[in-house]
């Protein structure tokens, strides 16, 4: 007995069929182009060696503090009930769509030669904070990633039933054996996932390494990736580089799968679970110590934005307002194919998934690919397929586009997917047996129902690509740029003042962008 | 007008149920048998959503096995979800005649006539969540009526109501299923419902269901499977 699904029709294979096709090009596609252009018998080189090694070092350094430091905040946040909590929950969400630019500068404001610690120590007679190199790459990954291990863990934390501590509390429980019986067991599951999430992350980011790392030292592939195709020109190099990078990443992204359970991005987060232990006077200081310095470290650098943002706001450069829109259009083209992919992938997963279970799961992994995918490394292979028909450089706004909705991806897909399972599970069966087909079946039944997701998701991959400062740092020609390029080539020519009002601009656009998808989204969606 | 199931059988995992006989036309048939028992499923596979692991069913002479839900002779009304909250009461009625809402003038009033039939002439305008549980569920009647499918599947779509009101919908179905001469199949784990509305009865339980036979005389003398549901003793 099994369920009878619809027929899968042709419009699912086509469409869901090219989405794949897409997907498979500029993943392993891109791969088997670099793959042809390495230099592999040269071998690796000394410096190849270093940026290996410190790409791994600061992935493994900055995703150990970023998950103890979100182990207790998590707990604290999971077992505290206090005003500002649920603000401060959302806030966590913030440095995901936060362009990496955005906070490199927001870091340097606070941990820079002239950022507020250094002129605290300067005041005393101390010497001046310098953080380039090792120290600023970590610094700034684990500002971006301990919301993001903190929100992991909690979701750990609050999947544990209440009743359990409930039972616990009636039992006697000591906060110590509540530890052991309860909690330790979670994050057993949850922590290898979640670091090993993070060190990926770590390892791909590229605008906190090309603006903070640098030099022989500290160099990481991907930035090693760009210097050999932008500065010194050399294309086999870059493609020996960008399979060490895809090695490194296929590993990473195996190990993550096989240690870590599937994550559930679900909601609830905000509530706080009733809760009798920890009610010792230490144990209430310890969390109140440990979220006050975690508020102080991730929130000082998104003040600072606002406050040195606003002043040079009246005169920024004339060069901001085609970057402006150059942004925008890459945002939007990008947010529209990622979403038009996700769609077509959701569809024919859902329409696969009643008679091939296999095939259905293992599309859905594939759509998952790309956070394991280097965008570099897919930046360096269209390099390579584009340049005998064309001048890469003068495609550089339409391949961004595309490289960041393959990268928003597993977002989008992580969102539309559940929403549709569930629209189908529901209404499906009752607009099968009523007879709605085709359009009016997906018009009619199925959009209002899947409509908030694709609004939150079209928000969340426009403002990832309006923040990315990733391949079109490879592609970009002098004369066009994006904000998020611009405010690099500020920051590069030091002019932190003018990059401090670009990136107000960008953040506000960003989010702005951001809002204007979710809100379409959330519109009511009446047939009257 | 018959339904036969031809030696029909549906599994999973270690659930099995078969089903082998005749259903006539304009009886009012309630499928009885304790929760778990496959009285869903049988309803399931006879509208079309579940596939069948061996057997055929046949619509008069005509093999449907393969049909999908909506071209078989049949409304199935669900437990939930009859009705899309996203649109109007007078919107979820219209789809029992052009799924893609597209109405003539004519066709519109027919929609209101059936919205009348099932006393909600007032209603048309509302959003789903505007009405109670029964209201919703006479919607979908309406929408079943414009449907106008010789057979009608109820699987407990009036489970959730209170014993009053549930008497009413059984009522307002029996009333549309004379006057239309359509036959109904009714899904029920509660005796009381059977014995109310239904002249035949197929039990469902410990792995087959059985034929249809008359209600009044299957609870005059209970085969061992309906005692044993209903806990009569032996002998008792």
């Amino acid at each position: 007995m099994a369920n009878r699904t619809k027929p899968l029709r042709a419009f699912h294979i086509l469409t869901g069929g090219s989405a794949l096709l897409l997907l498979l090009l500029i993943t392993f596609g891109t791969v088997l182009a670099v793959w042809s252009r390495a230099s592999v018998q040269t071998g690796m080189g000394a410096s190849d060696w270093a940026a290996l090694r410190f790409t791994v070092w600061q992935g493994f350094v900055s995703a150990t503090i970023s998950v103890l430091v979100a182990i207790p905040a998590a707990r604290a946040l999971a077992r505290r009930r206090f005003p500002g909590r649920q603000i401060m929950v959302t806030l966590l969400g913030a440095p995901f769509i936060l362009p990496s630019i955005v906070a490199v500068l927001g870091i340097l404001a606070v941990w820079g030669r002239s950022g507020y610690i250094s002129e605290i120590l300067a005041g005393f007679g101390g010497s001046r904070l310098d953080i380039y190199g090792f120290t600023g790459v970590v610094l700034a990954h684990v500002f971006f990633n301990i919301p993001l291990a903190i929100r992991l863990i909690l979701q750990g934390w609050v999947s544990i039933p209440s009743e359990h501590f409930r039972l616990a509390a009636q039992l006697n429980m000591s906060s110590h054996d509540i530890h052991r019986q309860l909690e330790r067991p979670m994050l057993r599951a949850i922590v290898p996932g979640a670091f090993m999430l993070v060190f990926l992350l770590c390892i791909t980011s590229f605008a906190v390494a090309l603006a903070l790392g640098g030099g022989p030292k500290a160099t990481t592939l991907e930035v090693a990736i760009y210097q050999a195709l932008r500065f010194d020109f050399d294309l086999s190099k870059a493609a020996l580089l960008a399979l060490i990078q895809f090695g490194l990443c296929a590993g990473v992204a195996t190990v993550s799968i096989l240690v870590s359970s599937p994550a559930k991005f679900s909601v609830g987060l905000d509530r706080a679970p009733l809760r009798w232990d920890g009610r010792e006077w230490w144990n209430r200081l310890f969390d109140r110590v440990i979220l006050i310095a975690v508020a102080l470290f991730l929130f000082t650098p998104l003040i600072s934005i606002l406050v040195k943002g606003v002043p040079p706001l009246l005169r920024l450069p004339a060069q901001v307002w085609p970057a402006a829109s150059n942004s925008v259009i890459v945002a939007l083209g990008s947010s529209v194919l990622a979403i038009v992919l996700a769609l077509s992938l959701s569809f024919l997963i859902v329409r696969l998934s009643g008679r091939r279970r296999r095939t259905s799961q293992a599309m859905e992994a594939l759509g998952f690919l790309t956070l394991a995918a280097s965008p570099f490394v897919i930046g360096t292979g269209l390099f390579i397929l584009i340049n005998p028909f064309a001048d890469p450089f003068a495609l550089a706004l339409p391949v961004t586009a595309l490289i960041n909705a393959a990268m928003s991806l597993p977002f989008a897909l992580r969102i539309i997917l559940p929403a549709l399972v569930r629209a189908e599970g529901h209404y499906g069966r009752l607009a099968d047996s009523i007879g709605m087909r085709g359009f009016s079946r997906f018009q009619l039944a199925i959009w209002p129902r899947i409509k908030r997701q694709v609004g939150f998701a079209a928000g969340l991959s426009a403002a990832l690509s309006m923040g990315d400062l990733g391949v079109i740092a490879l592609f970009a020609p002098p004369d066009i740029s994006t904000l998020p390029l611009t405010m690099y080539r500020l920051m590069a020519a030091y002019q932190l003042e003018a990059a401090g009002g670009v990136a107000l601009v960008l953040v506000s656009l960003s989010l702005f962008l951001f809002w204007l998808f979710d809100r379409g989204g959330r519109l009511e969606h009446h047939i009257r | 007008m018959s339904i036969t199931l031809d030696s029909l059988v549906l599994r999973h995992g270690n659930f099995r149920l078969t089903a082998d006989f005749v259903i006539e036309e304009g009886h009012k048939i309630a499928l009885l048998g304790p929760s778990g028992g496959g009285k869903s499923t049988l309803l399931s596979a006879i509208a079309g959503f579940l596939k069948e692991d061996a057997g055929r069913i046949y619509y008069n002479n005509q093999d449907i096995t393969d049909l999908p839900p909506a071209d078989r002779p049949i409304t199935l009304l669900f437990q939930d979800h009859n009705l899309f909250p996203h649109m109007s009461v007078e919107k979820n009625i219209a789809l029992g005649i052009r799924p893609n809402l597209r109405l003539t003038t004519e066709e519109k009033l027919r929609v209101r006539d059936a919205l009348a039939r099932v006393g909600l002439k007032d209603h048309g305008k509302k959003m789903p969540s505007e009405l109670s549980g029964g209201q919703q569920q006479r919607v979908a009647l309406a929408r079943a009526l414009l449907r106008d499918k010789p057979v009608l599947c109820l699987d407990e779509p009036f489970a959730a109501l209170g014993p009053a009101l549930k008497r009413e919908m059984l009522d307002l179905v029996a009333e549309i299923v004379d006057s239309t001469n359509t036959t109904l199949l009714m899904v029920t784990h509660d005796p009381d419902d059977a014995k109310y509305i239904s002249d035949q009865t197929v039990l469902v339980a410990e792995g087959v269901a059985r034929a249809p036979v008359d209600t009044a005389a299957l609870f005059a003398d209970p085969p061992e499977p309906l005692r044993r549901y209903l806990g009569i003793k032996k002998g008792a």
